[in-house]
C-alpha cells in the first residue's frame, strides 16, 4: 500500500500537504482500498470554516458512508470539482487528482503523522 | 448480519480467495469474499462477460423417499408435487401467520428426491421446519449443507465458458433446470439458475473439497472469456438491479409473500399447508404494503433503511439501496403504503436529513435481453 514520504497523515486516515500556507487534503489509498469503490463525494463549501474535531464532508462507496476530517484548522479555498462527476478518481490516484479540497491553514498542525508512523498505523489496522 | 461472535466458518475455497487477494467479512456466520478488486469492475463483468462466485454458505437440505413431494407441498408455500424431475422452482417457507421464513429454490432431483436450497442465514430455521412439518410422511430430512461447496457461474459467456468443461448439452438445460453432470471431471448437480438477472449457471458440488479444482477450471477457461472471480458486494448491486428480493430486506417474518408482491408462490389449488388460512386471509384483504422501486437524480447513493416521502410526509422506508453501475444512478426498492397513488407528487428520500429527489420506476431495474 503506497504511502508516500512527502506527506503527512491523519490517523483518521487522511493525508495533507502544506504549501504556501495552503493545506491540500484527501484521503489515503489504504482508506480507499477499504472503502471500496468511491461513488460520491460531499466535500466542504469554499468560504467554510473547518476543524480537526467535526467532519468537514462526505465519501461514499458502494457499501459504506465514512466522514472525512479537516486534518488542519482554516478556511476552505477550494474543492475538487472532478469528484462530482467522477469520484472514483479517489481510488485509481489518492494522492493526486483524487484530492477533496483545500484549506488556508489558520494554525500549523503539530500532531500529524509521520509516513512511517502512518504506515505502523495501517500495519496494525490489517 | 449474524450478530454471532463465533469465529466465521470457511468455505472450501477460502485458500483459493485469499491468493487472489480477497476482501474477506463475515456474512452470514461465514467468511466470504466481498470484492475481489474493484466491485463495479466485478459487476460489469457479469453483465458483459462473466462473473464466478463462490456460494458456499449457501444451505442444501435433502429430502427423500416416498412421501418427500408430498411432505414439501404441506411444509411450503409451493406446488412441489407438480414440480417435474430435472426441474427447479423458487418459492418460500412461510410461518403459520403466513411470514416469509425464507425464499427457497427447490430442485427436483429424482421422484422421490429434492434439494432445498436455503439462505445461509436462515438454515437452521429451514432445516428444523422441515423436520417437523415432515413428521407423519414418509421422508428423510437431512441438512447437508456442510457437505456442499456452491459456485455460480454468471453472465453472458457463461455456455462458452462452461460448454468445453462439461458433459452437458447447454442447450438443453433450461432456465430453472438442475440435472447431475460433471464438470472438471467431477460429477455435480448442474442447475442453470441465479440471482444476478443474467443468464448463468449453478453448480452444486459435493463432497465440498472438490470446489478449488472446478473453480481453477472455470478461471482458465473463463480467461480469454474476461471471466473473473466476483463477490457479494457485486451479486448485491446484480440483484437489486435485477429487482429480485433479499431475505432480511425485502422478505422478512412480518410480512407475507402478497406483502411482497409476490403472492403468485403461494399455490392454495394443491389443498391444505402450513400457514394457509392466514395466507387465504392475506391474499384476499389490500395490501397494506407495495414494494416500489426508485431511481434518484443525483449521484447520492440510496440506503437501506432511509424514509421516503411524497410531497414531505413519510410514505414508506427503503429496503435495499445502491449505486447502480448498470444505470450509473443510485437505486432502491422500497415498501410504501398500499394505497399510496404513486403516480402523482414530488417522491424524496431523507438521506441524513437531506431530501434527495427521487423517480418512481417500474421494477426491475435492469432486465438482459433475451
Amino acid at each position: 500500500m503506497s504511502v508516500p514520504t512527502e506527506l503527512g497523515y491523519t490517523a483518521k486516515h487522511e493525508w495533507v500537504v502544506i504549501k504556501d500556507g495552503v493545506a491540500t487534503v484527501g484521503i489515503t489509498a489504504f482508506a480507499a482500498e477499504s472503502l471500496g469503490d468511491i461513488v460520491f463525494v460531499e466535500a466542504p463549501a469554499v468560504g467554510e470554516e473547518v476543524n480537526t474535531d467535526d467532519p468537514a464532508g462526505e465519501v461514499e462507496s458502494t457499501k459504506s458512508v465514512s466522514e472525512i476530517f479537516s486534518p488542519v484548522n482554516g478556511e476552505v479555498t477550494e474543492i475538487n470539482e472532478t469528484l462530482e462527476e467522477a469520484p472514483e478518481t479517489i481510488n485509481s490516484d489518492p494522492y493526486e487528482s483524487g484530492w477533496l479540497f483545500k484549506v488556508r491553514v489558520s494554525e500549523e498542525p503539530t500532531d500529524l503523522l509521520s509516513a512511517a508512523e502512518y504506515t505502523k498505523l495501517i500495519e496494525g489496522e490489517n | 448480519m449474524s450478530e454471532s461472535t463465533a469465529t466465521p466458518r470457511l468455505t472450501a475455497l477460502r485458500k483459493t480467495h485469499e491468493e487472489a487477494g480477497a476482501t474477506l467479512v463475515d456474512f452470514a456466520g461465514w467468511l466470504m469474499p466481498l470484492r475481489y478488486g474493484s466491485e463495479t469492475a466485478e459487476h460489469t463483468a457479469v453483465r458483459e462477460a462473466a462473473g464466478l462466485f463462490d456460494l458456499s454458505h449457501m444451505g442444501e437440505i435433502r429430502l427423500s423417499g416416498p412421501q418427500a413431494a408430498q411432505a414439501l407441498d404441506n411444509a411450503l408455500a409451493g406446488h412441489l408435487s407438480k414440480l417435474k424431475v430435472g426441474r427447479a422452482r423458487y418459492t418460500m417457507l412461510t410461518a403459520e401467520d403466513g411470514g416469509v421464513l425464507d425464499d427457497l429454490i427447490v430442485y427436483r432431483l429424482d421422484e422421490e428426491e429434492f434439494l432445498v436450497v436455503a439462505n445461509a442465514v436462515n438454515v437452521p430455521v429451514v432445516a428444523s421446519a422441515l423436520a417437523e412439518r415432515a413428521v407423519g410422511f414418509a421422508v428423510e430430512v437431512v441438512d447437508e449443507s456442510a457437505d456442499y461447496s456452491l459456485i455460480a457461474l454468471q453472465g453472458p459467456k457463461a455456455v462458452e465458458i462452461l460448454a468445453p468443461l462439461t458433459d452437458a448439452n447447454l442447450d438443453e438445460i433450461r432456465y430453472f433446470a438442475g440435472y447431475s453432470y460433471s464438470v472438471a471431471g467431477v460429477p455435480v448437480l448442474l442447475a442453470r439458475t441465479g440471482y444476478t438477472g443474467e443468464d448463468g449457471f449453478e453448480i452444486f458440488i459435493k463432497p465440498s473439497d472438490k470446489a478449488p479444482e472446478i473453480w481453477a477450471a472455470l478461471m482458465d477457461a473463463g480467461a480469454e472469456h474476461g471471466l473473473v472471480p466476483a463477490g457479494l458486494s457485486a451479486r448485491d448491486t446484480l440483484r437489486l438491479e435485477a429487482g429480485m428480493p433479499l431475505y432480511g430486506q425485502e422478505l422478512t417474518a412480518e410480512l407475507t409473500p402478497f406483502d411482497a408482491g409476490l403472492g403468485r408462490v403461494v399455490k392454495f389449488e394443491k389443498g391444505d399447508f402450513v400457514g394457509r388460512a392466514a395466507l387465504e386471509e392475506a391474499s384476499r384483504t389490500a395490501r397494506a404494503r407495495r414494494l416500489i422501486g426508485f431511481v434518484a437524480r443525483g449521484r447520492r447513493p440510496l440506503r437501506k433503511g432511509q424514509d421516503v416521502l411524497r410531497d414531505g410526509a413519510v410514505v414508506g422506508t427503503i429496503t435495499s439501496g445502491a449505486p447502480s453501475p448498470t444505470l450509473g444512478r443510485p437505486i432502491a426498492m422500497a415498501y410504501v403504503d398500499g394505497d399510496l397513488d404513486t403516480t402523482t407528487g414530488t417522491f424524496t428520500v431523507d438521506v441524513r436529513g437531506r431530501g434527495e429527489e427521487v423517480d418512481v420506476v417500474e421494477l426491475p431495474f435492469y432486465q438482459r435481453k433475451s
